[in-house]
C-alpha cells in the first residue's frame, strides 16, 4: 500500500506544482490546495499505513497495534494552518480582482518603472 | 604610559562633538577639537629623545586574544615623523577650519567627527605593529576620507568624487589583505617586526611575490600613483581644509608609509625595486606633465601632489638598492633613503601651505578657476608672499627645504645608473632622463600656480566676489607653514638628525645599527656636480618653457578624453553596474511563475542531489500494509478529481473536484485509523469548499469567463521533476527509520503521564502543547490579514504612491 501512495502523492504533488505554474491566481490557489493534501498524505505514509487500532488507548489492544499517533498530530496541525493559509489566499486573490480587475498573474507583475 | 590608548584619543573626542556643537553653538566646535592634535602633538614630541637615539617604544593592548589580534603600538624614528606629521599638520588645519568653515551654515558636527576618526584611523596606520589591525585603520581612512570627500553632499561632484576614491582605495585595501594574509601565512605572525626579522628565509617562499604585488597594489592605490592617481583630483571636491590635511600632507603619504615599513621585508626582491622606484617615478612625471592642463587651483595641487608622491615613491624605491650595496657609506646610494623621508617633510609642509592657499583665494574671490584669476598679488601681499614660498620650494629653488631634497633626489637617481643588478645596468640611464623632465615640468606648474594667480592683470568681474586679503586666523597656518619652509633650508642637518635620520634607520635596518651611522649630511652647495648642473638646467629650460606656456598649453586639450584612464573609470562603473543590471533583470522577470520555477527547480536539485549523495534511496518491500478494495477506489477517486482539476477549462468544476479530492483524503485517513484527521478534514474541506464558491459568488464575471489553459512543456517538466522526486522521498523516508520513532514513548506514557486516552489529542495538547498554541497564533494572523483586506481600503492614489 505505501508503494502505491508512493505514487499517488508523487501525482498530487506534481498537479499541484503544474497548477502553481499557471497564470490564473485561482488555479494557483488550488494548486496550493493540492499540495497540503499531498504533504499531508506524505507525512501519513511516511510514519507507515500499518497498525490495526486508531491511537485511543482501549482495554485488550496492545501497544503494537496502535496506528502511528505523531504524523496525525502533525497533520492535524497542517491541515488547519493549510486551510488558514487556503482562506487567506482567497480573499487576497478575492481584493486584488477588486482592486486590479484581473487575475491573471502575467499581468500583475511590476511594471519597469517600480525598481 | 601605555599610549596605545592615545591613538583612540580623537575618537573618544568625537563623540562629544556633536554635543559640544549643540549646546556651545556660541564658539565654534573647531576651538574644542583643536586641543586633540595639540595635546596629542605636544605628548608625542616628547617622545622624540628616545628615536633620536635610535631607541624604540611598543604599548600593547589585546583585542582578540583568540586570534592572536592586538593594538601594538610600535614607535620608533619612523612612525614618529608620520605621527607627528598627522598631529602637526591636523593641528593647523583645524585651525585653518575653524575660519574657512562658517559656523552657522556649516554642519561642523559632522565635519569634526568625520576629522577626528581620520586621525585616529591615521595614528593607528603608522603606529600599528599588527598587520590586521593595520588594516583595519587603513581602512578606516578610506572609510572617513570618503565621508569628508562627501561632505557636502548635496554636490553631485562631491558624491562622484567620493564613490571614486572609495571604489579604488577600498580596492587596493582588499588586495593589501591579501598581501597581508599572505605575509602572516609566510611568517607564521602579524608583527612587522618580526617579519622583518624573517624577511631572508621568505624571500625564496612561493607566496614572496604574490605577496609582494598585493601589498603594493594596496599602497599604490592609496598613495595615488598611477595609473590609480585618478581618484585624487576628484577628491578635491572636499572642503579645502580636508584636501590640505588628508589629499596632501597625511592620508596619501599611508601608502609611501606603508612602502618604507615593509622596505626591509621586501628589499631583497629586484621585482620590488622596479616596480616601486619605476611606478613611482613615472608617476612623478605623469602627475607633474597634467598638472599643466588644469584650470582649478586644487586641480593643478592635486596633480602636483600626485606627481611629489611618485617621486618619495621612487626614492624608496631607490633605497631598497642600499640592500644589494656592500660599502654604502662609499657611495651615493646612501641617499634615497633620506631623501625620500627628507622630501617627505617638506612635501607636507609647502603643500599644506599651497592648499591653505588655494582655500583662501577660493573663500575670498568665490572661484579657483586660474582662468578668472590672476593680479591679486596687491591686494593679497601676505597670501602671494606664502604661495610663492611654497611653489618655489615645490620647484627646487633656495632658499628652501624642496631645493635641498630635490638635490637629493636627482643624486639618488643618478647613482641608480651605477647599480648593476636587475638589469639596472641597461635600464638605469632612464631614472635620471625621466627625473629631469618631472622636475622640469615641476618648474613650470609652481610657476604656473603662483603667477597666473597673482601676477598679471587682475579681473576683478570674473569673479563672484571681490577680492580681499583673509582674515588673520586663516593666515596662521600657512604663514607657520610657509616660515617652515626656510627655516629647514637653514638647519636641514638638525632636520635630518632629529626626524630623518631615525626614520630612515627603520626603512634601512640592514644597513644601520643606530640613526648616527647615517652618514648624510646636507648641505645647500656641494660644488659643481652633475645634480648643479641638472637643477639649473631644469630652472633654464622651465624658465623658458613657463614664458612660452600660453602658446603651447593649448595642445593639451587635443588628448582625448575617450581614451584617458578616467574614461576607463567612468566605462568599468558603467558596465558593472549595468551589466549587474542586466544580469538581475535576466533572471529577475517579474512573473511568479520564473520564480516558482526557479524554487521548485532547486527543490528538485537539492532533494535529488542529496538522496544521491548519501546513497539514502531504498525500497523496503517487506512491512507493508495490505492493499484493500476500499482503498483503490478511493485512490481512483482521488486520482480522477485531480486529473478534472488539471484538464477543466469551468473554475467552477475545478472548485468542485479540489473538494473531491479533500474528501477522498479524509476518506484515506478514515481508512488508515485516523479519526480524529477525518473528522478535521471533513469540517474544513466543507467550509474551504463554501469558501472557495462564496469568493466566486462576489465575482460573477470570474466564474463566468473561461479561459484556455494551454499546455506548457516546460511547466510540465518542472512538475514532473517534483512530483518523482516526492515519490522517491516518500518511499525511501517509509522504508529506512534512521533512529526509533518517538511515537512509541507517546504510547507507553499517554495514559501513565499525561493522563488522557486520545494519543492524538494528548500529543497535541500536551506533549506539544507550544506547537499548537503556534498553530492558533497563525491562524489569528490569517484571520487578522483577511479582516484588514476586507475592512481597510487604501485610496487608489496612496497605492501608487508608495512605490516611490
Amino acid at each position: 500500500m505505501e508503494i502505491i501512495m508512493s505514487v499517488a502523492i508523487g501525482f498530487l504533488f506534481m498537479a499541484a506544482v503544474y497548477l502553481m505554474l499557471s497564470k490564473s491566481l485561482i488555479r494557483i490557489i488550488i494548486g496550493t490546495g493540492l499540495l497540503s493534501h499531498g504533504a499531508h498524505l506524505l507525512l501519513l505514509t511516511m510514519g507507515g499505513l500499518g497498525g490495526n487500532s486508531p491511537p485511543v488507548v482501549a482495554d485488550g489492544v496492545s501497544i503494537s497495534d496502535y496506528a502511528d499517533p505523531l504524523p496525525q498530530a502533525l497533520i492535524l496541525t497542517a491541515i488547519v494552518i493549510s486551510f488558514a493559509v487556503t482562506s487567506f489566499f482567497l480573499v487576497l486573490a478575492y481584493r486584488s480582482y477588486q482592486e486590479l480587475g484581473t487575475d491573471n498573474m502575467d499581468l500583475l507583475r511590476g511594471t519597469e518603472d517600480h525598481e | 604610559m601605555s599610549f596605545v590608548f592615545l591613538i583612540f584619543l580623537p575618537l573618544l573626542a568625537a563623540l562629544f562633538i556633536p554635543l559640544l556643537f549643540k549646546k556651545v553653538g556660541k564658539i565654534h566646535t573647531g576651538w574644542f577639537v583643536l586641543a586633540v592634535p595639540v595635546i596629542l602633538f605636544i605628548y608625542y614630541a616628547s617622545l622624540l629623545p628616545t628615536t633620536i637615539d635610535g631607541g624604540n617604544l611598543v604599548s600593547e593592548f589585546q583585542w582578540i586574544p583568540s586570534l592572536d589580534i592586538a593594538f601594538v603600538a610600535y614607535i620608533d624614528g619612523l612612525s614618529l615623523l608620520f605621527t607627528l606629521l598627522i598631529t602637526g599638520i591636523g593641528a593647523l588645519v583645524v585651525l585653518y577650519s575653524i575660519f574657512y568653515l562658517d559656523k552657522h551654515r556649516e554642519q561642523l558636527h559632522n565635519f569634526y567627527v568625520y576629522l577626528l576618526m581620520f586621525m585616529t584611523a591615521m595614528l593607528g596606520i603608522v603606529q600599528s605593529d599588527h598587520l590586521i589591525t593595520l588594516y583595519l585603520f587603513w581602512e578606516l581612512t578610506s572609510i572617513s576620507s570618503f565621508l569628508l570627500i562627501g561632505y557636502w553632499y548635496t554636490r553631485d561632484r562631491s558624491r562622484f568624487g567620493a564613490l571614486k576614491s572609495m571604489m579604488i582605495t577600498v580596492f587596493g585595501g582588499l588586495m593589501m589583505l591579501g598581501g597581508f594574509v599572505l605575509l602572516s601565512i609566510m611568517g607564521n605572525t602579524y608583527s612587522i617586526r618580526e617579519l622583518i626579522t624573517l624577511a631572508p628565509e621568505m624571500a625564496t617562499h612561493d607566496f614572496f611575490i604574490w605577496a609582494l604585488v598585493l601589498v603594493l597594489l594596496g599602497a599604490f592605490t592609496k598613495s595615488a600613483q598611477f595609473p590609480f592617481y585618478i581618484w585624487l583630483p576628484d577628491a578635491m571636491e572636499a572642503p579645502t581644509p580636508v584636501s590640505a590635511y588628508l589629499h596632501s600632507a597625511t592620508m596619501v603619504k599611508a601608502g609611501l608609509y606603508l612602502v618604507a615599513r615593509l622596505t626591509p621585508v621586501f628589499a631583497i626582491s629586484g621585482t620590488w625595486m622596479w616596480l616601486v622606484a619605476g611606478v613611482g617615478l613615472f608617476t612623478m612625471f605623469w602627475g607633474s606633465f597634467f598638472a599643466l592642463k588644469q584650470k582649478d587651483l586644487k586641480g593643478i595641487l592635486a596633480f602636483s601632489t600626485v606627481s611629489q608622491l611618485g617621486l618619495i615613491m621612487s626614492l624608496l624605491g631607490a633605497s631598497a638598492a642600499g640592500y644589494h650595496i656592500d660599502n654604502i657609506a662609499e657611495t651615493t646610494f646612501m641617499y634615497a633613503g633620506f631623501a625620500a623621508i627628507f622630501h617627505l617633510i617638506n612635501h607636507a609642509v609647502f603643500k599644506g601651505s599651497l592648499f591653505m592657499i588655494a582655500g583662501i583665494i577660493d573663500h575670498e574671490t568665490g572661484t579657483r578657476d586660474i582662468r578668472k584669476l590672476g593680479g591679486l598679488m596687491s591686494l593679497m601681499p601676505i597670501s602671494f608672499t606664502v604661495a610663492m614660498i611654497g611653489a618655489f620650494s615645490m620647484a627646487g629653488l633656495p632658499p628652501f627645504g624642496g631645493f635641498l631634497s630635490k638635490e637629493m633626489f636627482l643624486t639618488a637617481m643618478l647613482s641608480l645608473t651605477d647599480f648593476d643588478l636587475f638589469s639596472m645596468d641597461v635600464w638605469g640611464i632612464l631614472f635620471p632622463v625621466v627625473a629631469w623632465l618631472g622636475s622640469v615640468f615641476t618648474f613650470i606648474y609652481s610657476f604656473y600656480f603662483v603667477f597666473h594667480t597673482f601676477a598679471g592683470k587682475h579681473k576683478p568681474k570674473q569673479l563672484p566676489k571681490p577680492a580681499h586679503e583673509a582674515p588673520i586666523g586663516m593666515l596662521i597656518s600657512p604663514v607657520f607653514l610657509a616660515i617652515l619652509v626656510i627655516v629647514i633650508f637653514f638647519i636641514p642637518n638638525r632636520v635630518g638628525d632629529w626626524l630623518v635620520k631615525p626614520a630612515v634607520m627603520a626603512i634601512q635596518p640592514f644597513l644601520y645599527n643606530s640613526p648616527s651611522e647615517v652618514d648624510v649630511h646636507v648641505s645647500a652647495w656641494h660644488g659643481f656636480n652633475t645634480e648643479l648642473f641638472m637643477t639649473l638646467g631644469i630652472f633654464a629650460v622651465g624658465g623658458l618653457m613657463f614664458w612660452t606656456l600660453h602658446k603651447w598649453q593649448k595642445s593639451y586639450d587635443r588628448f582625448p578624453d575617450a581614451i584617458s584612464l578616467n574614461a576607463l573609470y567612468d566605462n568599468l562603473m558603467f558596465l558593472s553596474d549595468d551589466g549587474a543590471n542586466r544580469f538581475s533583470m535576466l533572471y529577475m522577470t517579474g512573473f511568479i511563475r520564473s520564480y516558482l520555477v526557479y524554487m521548485f527547480s532547486f527543490v528538485i536539485f537539492i532533494l535529488l542531489g542529496t538522496l544521491y549523495l548519501t546513497e539514502a534511496f531504498a525500497v523496503d518491500f517487506t512491512n507493508l500494509a495490505p492493499v484493500g478494495f476500499y482503498e483503490i477506489v478511493i485512490l481512483v477517486a482521488l486520482v480522477g478529481s485531480t486529473l478534472t482539476i488539471l484538464v477543466s477549462k469551468s473554475r467552477l468544476t475545478s472548485i468542485i473536484a479540489l473538494g473531491a479530492v479533500g474528501y477522498s483524503v479524509a476518506l484515506f485517513f478514515v481508512i488508515f485509523r485516523a479519526p480524529d484527521l477525518a473528522l478535521t478534514q471533513l469540517v474544513i474541506e466543507t467550509i474551504s469548499v463554501a469558501l472557495f464558491l462564496l469568493a466566486f459568488y462576489h465575482l460573477p464575471q470570474i466564474s463566468r469567463k473561461e479561459e484556455r489553459m494551454p499546455f506548457r512543456l516546460g511547466n510540465a517538466v518542472v512538475a514532473v521533476g517534483v512530483g518523482i522526486t516526492m515519490t522517491l522521498i516518500a518511499l525511501s523516508s517509509h522504508s529506512q527509520k534512521a533512529m526509533p520513532s518517538i511515537s512509541e514513548f507517546y504510547k507507553e506514557t499517554v495514559y501513565t503521564e499525561a493522563g488522557g486516552g486520545n494519543i492524538v489529542n494528548v500529543i497535541l495538547v500536551d506533549y506539544r502543547g507550544f506547537d499548537t498554541l503556534f498553530e492558533i497564533a497563525v491562524l489569528g494572523i490569517a484571520g487578522i490579514g483577511i479582516i484588514a483586506m476586507i475592512k481597510l481600503r487604501l485610496s487608489k492614489k496612496e497605492g501608487q504612491h508608495e512605490n516611490k
